[in-house]
């Protein structure tokens, strides 16, 4: 075993941890950044379309109008207080990008170029707008390079390819971290005065998921085990369009380029559900629309998919039918979407410009997670209370500003936006605090759990488990949710959850790249969360924003503004059968923006 | 339709067999639509959990399964089996030191992308109305192809200079300072020129276009690799692209 020394840790190396070290490290502390993959691997990479700001660039916007997008987007869950900050300094946080040398598309002018999204309207709901700043659409991958690039510059240290497995906790604060390098199998302790998860989803609970492999919830999961609540669980999001049977992402910004979704009587179906901006409402309402649709039996050919059009005939029709003096070419689609095009010829061999494009509803982002404030301080209760030494940001993070749904391109707001206020509020913090001892034997428990793994003599593969609880998840706590399916999914994770400790076998008993532990280990994450989801599902009964209960269809404002927390009770920390969970729903949201403008009290979504 | 894996085994810690071996595995019901990185793990999770490599969103964005498919770098989850039909040979990526079945030691790679400088260099004050620098849409165009790059490595090591000498920066490191040598708002060309025209920079590319075909991103290296040379030579990134010879991608 190996003890490092760092005023601050970060934990995950996409947008959001490295914005984080960046920040953290230009404040003046000693910085190390410590992720399972190589930086460049982060699933940041593989963001699409665009990341949302009021610049204004192309028409007038105003980061008050992306404000009330993003808490009607919400279906008004989101903490009002932390969606200001989103709105406001996503402008500052974006011209900086730039500053880093991001190479956005431009305009005319020369400045960034923007593009429209989905639930992104000006004027409080008016028409759509111009708001996602843009790199063709591979944005993502330019952000992810971005800070990389800049944390090279700055001689931010890292270690990758170490998997961080436990949170160290001592006398109230978190004082480390324990990580497997995963070229030696070998322990390191990291003992730092500021810890930042920043690990990502856990997209691999369900079976149809446009989530990279390794977004298995590492980070929420360890921070759970040691006694941090999980909030708002239930709040997942399915993206509506996942390429069919793989579910990988095809951006919404085909949407925003004047992309149509057919049924198959060639029917432009979401002209029923969202009669003012159609395709281009919430994520949460077009996903149950392509669903509804399915059920009618309007998928194509009677299988579950529907169609996708962005064939320049077909876009160019709609703009005129819809009065719009914009036209677009092959060539103008083949330069915007490119990577779209490329996944779509790759995938499922069919060419967007030609033909329409096969799509279904997959897995894309958790809403909830590791509960913190607008400073990215981890907090564990209604009352706000600070755990020192502790701070999440990015997609494990639930600060709340996405409340119950999502809009395309706040993720990558919120990495950044969140990101470099967790690294600003380390560099303080570090510069205060002194360090925390470690407790004696920091190792011990996990060492055990790894171990034990290791040596597991059962009669079932992770791969098959994973499987079981993919499938279980899809179906009973997926788009559409009723009581009976998701005391089902409870039920059937709790088996395997039982099974993972008494039936498990992996193949792999070395230490060097044991990646047949390690996705065992993941393993356990993902059993963790998915029960998690569930309870905190069958808990709330209303429909609101990603969670959709067919048996409590109207959302219930009287009863439900309110963020779930759940916390795990009990000696043993991992996965055994059923888990002693607390949950409770007294952590009020906050309305700091209706409070002085009524536009942004609670009403009935329409789009 | 069935399907023959033949695979680059190697496990340093094994007792049985701790050399370098070749292993065959059969897989059933395979569709022609699937990817080679789905097989792979179809192999790891159902007959030998110690099958060893490194991959992540499986799209090909996070450029981790760059591996030797049937004698040719590729990413894993970027080729499905009509691509490559129902033999299959996977190897690591050659000319960097193999740890584990695939996984090779990617640090000299790495290294060799840190030494080019392969962030934004501009020492000015930003514009004084706090917005961003303005950049025209032909000199965002002049740089656009060689953004693709993910670091997958599947250029750098199928290029024989680079497994002859492994000081060579390689194509990758190449591709990544062309991005910024041809940004119009950056001011490090001069510093990445010097760089590269050390006797282990860009000379060492015999033009021999392994690198072009093996990248999964659509990067014509070559290209990029020819422009820097110029520009070298011409002591000066001005006027070396002609936005208008870009070749378009439909």
């Amino acid at each position: 075993m190996q003890t490092h020394q760092f005023d601050a840790v970060i934990v995950g190396a996409g947008g959001a941890g490295l914005m984080a070290a960046l920040y953290a490290s230009q404040g003046g502390a000693n910085v190390a950044v410590v992720s399972k993959l190589y930086p460049t691997r982060s699933h940041t990479g593989a963001a699409l379309g665009g990341i949302g700001a009021a610049l204004g660039n192309l028409e007038e916007d105003n980061p008050l109008w992306h404000a009330y997008d993003t808490v009607k987007g919400g279906d008004y869950l989101a903490d009002q207080n932390a969606v200001k900050v989103l709105a406001e300094e996503a402008i500052d946080s974006i011209i900086e990008l730039e500053h880093m040398g991001l190479p956005f598309d431009r305009t005319s002018e020369g400045r960034i170029s923007q593009r429209r999204f989905g639930g992104h309207t000006s004027n409080f709901g008016e028409k759509p707008v111009r708001r996602a700043c843009h790199s063709a659409d591979r944005t993502g991958h330019m952000i992810l390079q971005t800070l990389y690039q800049q944390c090279i510059k700055n001689n931010v240290r890292f270690f990758d390819e170490f998997h961080v497995v436990d949170l160290i906790m001592n006398q109230g604060k978190a004082v480390g971290t324990v990580a497997i390098q995963l070229g030696t199998g070998e322990m390191h302790v990291f003992h730092a005065k500021a810890t930042l998860f920043a690990t990502g989803g856990w997209g691999r609970v369900w079976q149809i998921t446009s989530n990279a492999h390794s977004l298995t919830g590492d980070g929420s999961a360890v921070v759970f085990r040691r006694g941090v609540p999980m909030q708002d669980m239930e709040f997942y999001q399915f993206h509506p369009t996942g390429l069919y049977g793989l579910g990988v992402l095809l951006t919404e910004g085909i949407r925003g380029e004047g992309g149509i979704l057919l049924n198959r009587h060639g029917q432009r179906f979401m002209e029923k559900y969202a009669p003012k901006i159609k395709d281009l409402a919430s994520r949460d309402v077009v996903s149950r629309s392509i669903y509804l649709e399915l059920r009618e039996g309007n998928g194509i050919g009677g299988k579950d998919y529907v169609h996708l059009d962005i064939r320049p005939e077909t876009v160019n029709r709609y703009l005129a039918e819809a009065g719009e003096t914009r036209r677009v070419d092959d060539a103008y689609i083949a330069q915007a979407l490119a990577e779209t095009l490329e996944l779509c010829r790759t995938y499922a061999g069919v060419d967007p410009l030609t033909e329409p494009m096969p799509i279904q509803p997959t897995a894309h982002y958790a809403m909830g997670g590791i509960p913190t404030n607008i400073n990215a301080e981890v907090v564990i209760d209604e009352n706000w209370t600070v755990l020192p030494g502790l701070y999440a940001a990015g997609e494990c993070a639930c600060v709340s500003c996405h409340g119950a749904n999502r809009l395309g391109t706040n993720s990558l707001v919120d990495l950044v936006v969140f990101g470099r206020r967790g690294g600003k509020a380390i560099a303080d913090y570090v510069k205060r605090a002194s360090f925390t001892p470690l407790p004696s034997n920091p190792t011990g428990e996990i060492e055990a759990e790894i171990n034990r793994l290791r040596n597991s003599k059962g009669k079932t593969r992770p791969g098959e488990l994973r499987k079981m609880m993919q499938t279980s998840m899809m179906s009973n706590v997926g788009v559409f949710r009723i009581e009976s399916g998701i005391k089902q999914g409870i039920s059937d994770v709790q088996e395997l959850r039982e099974r993972y400790q008494t039936d498990l076998t992996i193949d792999d008993r070395g230490f060097q790249f044991n990646t047949d532990l390690i996705e065992a280990w993941e393993l356990g994450c993902l059993l963790d969360l998915a029960l998690v989801t569930g309870k905190s599902a069958v808990e709330r009964t209303e429909s609101r924003g990603g969670h959709s209960r067919e048996d409590y269809q109207n959302r219930d404002d009287d009863k439900w503004m309110c963020h779930t927390l759940a916390y795990r009770k009990g000696d043993n920390p991992y996965p055994r059968g059923t888990m002693d969970l607390e949950i409770n729903h007294n952590k009020k949201v906050d309305t700091s923006l209706a409070d002085v403008d009524k536009r942004f009290l609670p009403k009935e979504r329409v789009y | 339709m069935d399907v023959t894996f033949r695979i680059r085994r190697y496990n340093p810690e094994s007792t049985t067999n701790p050399k370098p071996h070749w292993q065959e595995f059969s897989l059933k019901d395979v569709a022609e639509t699937d990817r080679v990185l789905e097989l792979l793990h179809r192999i790891k999770w159902e007959q030998d959990g110690t099958l060893t490599l490194r991959r992540s969103c499986s799209h090909g964005i996070c450029g981790s399964d760059a591996m030797r498919i049937n004698g040719r770098n590729a990413l894993a989850c970027k080729l499905l089996i009509r691509d490559v039909g129902e033999k299959v040979q996977i190897e690591p990526i050659l000319g960097l030191r193999v740890l584990k079945d695939l996984v090779v030691d990617m640090e000299p790679f790495f290294e060799h992308y840190r030494s080019v400088m392969p962030y934004f260099i501009n020492n000015t004050p930003v514009p004084a109305d706090g917005r961003e620098r303005l950049q025209t849409i032909e000199d965002r165009a002049k740089f656009d192809n060689t953004t693709n790059c993910i670091l997958c490595a599947a250029c750098t090591t199928s290029c024989p200079s680079f497994w002859a000498n492994g000081k060579y920066v390689g194509p990758a490191a190449i591709v990544q300072a062309h991005r910024f040598i041809f940004d119009s708002r950056d001011q490090g060309a001069e510093e990445r020129l010097d760089v590269l025209a050390d006797p282990n920079g860009v000379w060492r590319c015999r033009t021999i276009y392994n690198c072009t075909p093996a990248c999964p991103r659509g990067i014509e290296v070559t290209r990029a690799i020819g422009e820097v040379k110029l520009a070298i030579r011409k002591g000066s990134p001005e006027g070396i692209i002609n936005v208008n010879d870009i070749p378009q991608h439909t």
